[in-house]
């Protein structure tokens, strides 16, 4: 049986290798020089003084090309694994009625799937699982730099969770091909149902995953302070989240020192700072005031500011990634020894 | 004498529709089988569930004394050939034969090769490209190397050209000969049949109507030739199957395993043709009525 499937992969296996060994190629020729280039970047030791953005930009500048492209390759592959391995493998079986012939030699087709799915399956996992360490290997200079291990794009992109993907694509399309019997329509059925069950984790089950931590954080580690023209009222504070390495922040508020949303911070700003909290007649409407003429006026303002209030921030921090990685992981396995267990049932018991 | 398969009120219901019902059958051993009936009257149905692709919705099925694909070993004693021959397009021959070998222990590659040259394949030959007399002999090799005790054809030669019929008839007969291994074939062509076998299961409308050795059918029924007369007036121990009346004549098929006497009828012997028809007709008539007594057929 192993040898039998052997035979019937062995096309699929080859393509799959050809392009590991494409993708490796590549990334053993541009991978060394991309970390021999953060290496003599002196991202790595940059202070604020000197101009770390600029150090950053340059430095992502460079395979910018090849760097966008692996993200979306690393997104597809399990797709792909579970349309073109996983849906076709009873599916075809089925539509060119060759069923009639596998499941009436000496062998059980209990046995006969099992051998298909475990090496199948294997298989898929191992090529995911190249794929994402491969290019987790390739990027690591670029995530030193982007600290936003969390993003999606970023998050789903290394690791491990590819296994998780592409154990789930698999086993969803051979539940497709299990069920629909026809192997087109079980391709395009997995493709959407996988789409659909990335979204969903990415932006519903990810979230809730662990529940947040929160910290406090004053005005100077924001990412963006600005005061903002807001219609006739006059202007309005605007502080981004303050900037946590690898983190994951969900929201951001400012409060007052008790901890209180600063609901009287527009009256505070007006009675503070009255050049800048005053009605809008220097700065028009909807334009945001980053270095207004009198810089020292901007600062006092945020200095006044930060004796009263501060950010409060909900976050994932940057330690619990691996947690994360590894709970989407067991879900994506968990969901799809579910739906292999649901084709060895529906093979053995409705198809017959 | 033991039965190699063996049903009891067997049925599978596809949905509301009933694809076969109430199958009782007990087929002896070492018989060469046809299952003959119109396309659509259960016979794949019939032979999937003794090959174990089907599961039965009602009723038992025994095949060699066991339930169908019920262990590896049950497998292995039962060779089959579905309808249009599957065999993997991308697979050479060579690759079918080593299939064989793979998924069955019982495997004679020794007798698989020989055939394969006998019949002139080339083992390099990719399945797909085969014709479907080539394919046909193809998917009959791998089903004969596994040595079953059983060998179970559906339609095999359906779609085949008369040359490659024969062909392949013979080519089953000879293995009938040289292991005397059981044979089931059905087909829905009488013809293919009466050149092969020696025991009779005509199935109708998801019912066996008959079932038999053919020698024994033959000499229990009969054509009857008379004068006009009203078919309940026949001795008890004669049972119409068809009944055709013209003005003044009378044309019956009867059952009776006894000699008939009544001068006034002309009595011949029935071809295998002639006995498949009237039970399909009688069938046909019937409906999917279950149980009704036979009709006679009426015609002016």
């Amino acid at each position: 049986m192993i040898r039998l499937t052997w035979r019937q992969f062995r096309t699929q296996a080859a393509a799959a290798f050809a392009a590991l060994a494409a993708l490796a190629i590549v990334l053993a020729i541009t991978g060394p020089h991309l970390a021999h280039l953060y290496d003599t970047s002196g991202i790595a030791t940059c202070k604020p003084p000197s101009n770390c953005d600029a150090l950053k930009s340059t430095f992502l500048s460079h395979d910018k090309l090849l760097h966008n492209l692996l993200g979306p390759l690393l997104l597809a592959v399990p797709a792909l694994l579970g349309i073109f391995w996983g849906a076709p493998l009873v599916a075809r079986e089925l539509e060119a009625g060759t069923y009639r012939l596998a499941w009436t030699q000496s062998v059980t087709r209990t046995r006969w799937l099992a051998v298909k799915v475990v090496l199948l399956g294997l298989a898929s996992i191992a090529v995911a699982g190249l794929f994402s360490l491969m290019i987790t290997w390739w990027s690591s200079p670029v995530d030193q730099v982007n600290m936003n291990r969390f993003a999606p794009g970023a998050f789903d992109e290394r690791g491990i969770v590819a296994i998780g993907y592409a154990a789930f694509a698999f086993a969803l399309g051979l539940t497709a091909g299990t069920l629909i019997r026809r192997t087109v329509p079980a391709m395009a059925t997995t493709l959407v149902a996988f789409v659909g069950a990335r979204l969903g984790m990415t932006y519903w089950i990810r979230p809730q995953l662990m529940s947040p931590a929160h910290t406090t954080a004053g005005f100077g580690a924001a990412s963006n302070l600005a005061f903002e023209a807001s219609g006739p009222s006059g202007v309005t504070f605007v502080a981004g989240p303050p900037h946590i390495p690898n983190a994951w922040v969900y929201s951001d508020r400012i409060v007052d020192k008790a901890g209180r949303p600063a609901t009287n911070l527009h009256a505070f700003l007006l009675k503070a700072c009255p050049d800048i909290g005053g009605p809008p007649n220097s700065i028009p409407p909807g334009t945001r005031a980053h270095a207004p003429a009198n810089r020292a006026t901007f600062q006092a303002c945020i200095a006044k500011l930060s004796a009263k209030f501060h950010e409060t921030v909900t976050y994932q921090p940057a330690s619990r990634y691996w947690t994360f990685q590894w709970y989407e992981t067991a879900i994506f396995l968990a969901l799809a020894l579910i739906l292999v267990g649901i084709c060895f049932w529906w093979i053995r018991r409705r198809l017959t | 004498m033991t039965a190699v398969l063996q049903s009891s009120g067997l049925g599978k219901q596809y949905g509301r529709r009933w694809a076969l019902r109430d199958c009782t059958l007990s087929i002896p051993a070492g018989k060469v089988v046809g299952l003959v009936g119109p396309n659509g009257a259960g016979k794949t149905t019939l032979l999937h569930l003794a090959v174990g692709l089907l599961e039965p919705t009602s009723g038992t099925i025994e095949v060699l004394n066991s339930r169908p694909a019920e262990s590896p070993t049950q497998l292995g004693r039962v060779g089959f050939v579905a309808q249009e021959t599957p065999t993997y397009p991308t697979f050479s021959v060579a690759d079918h034969l080593r299939l064989g070998g793979w998924l069955n222990p019982s495997w004679n590659s020794d007798q698989a090769e020989d055939r394969i040259k006998r019949l002139g394949l080339d083992p390099g030959h990719r399945a797909g490209k085969l014709s479907g007399g080539q394919r046909a002999q193809l998917a009959l090799t791998l089903a004969i190397a596994k040595r079953p005790e059983l060998l179970i054809l559906d339609e095999p030669v359906a779609s085949l050209d008369p040359v490659a019929r024969r062909d392949f008839l013979r080519g089953l007969m000879e293995v009938v000969a040289e292991h005397g291994v059981s044979v089931v074939l059905s087909s829905h062509l009488v013809a293919d049949l009466e050149r092969v076998c020696d025991y009779l299961v005509v199935l109708v409308n998801s019912r066996v109507q008959i079932a038999g050795e053919i020698e024994q059918l033959l000499a229990s029924h009969h054509r009857l030739i008379g004068p006009r007369r009203d078919p309940n007036t026949l001795p008890t121990n004669q049972e119409v199957i068809e009944a055709i009346h013209a003005d003044r004549q009378s044309t019956l098929i009867v059952r009776t395993d006894d000699p008939i006497h009544d001068p006034a009828w002309t009595v011949e012997q029935l071809s295998m043709e002639d006995l498949v028809l009237a039970y399909m007709d009688r069938a046909a008539a019937a409906g999917s009525e279950p149980h009704r007594p036979a009709l006679a057929q009426v015609r002016p």
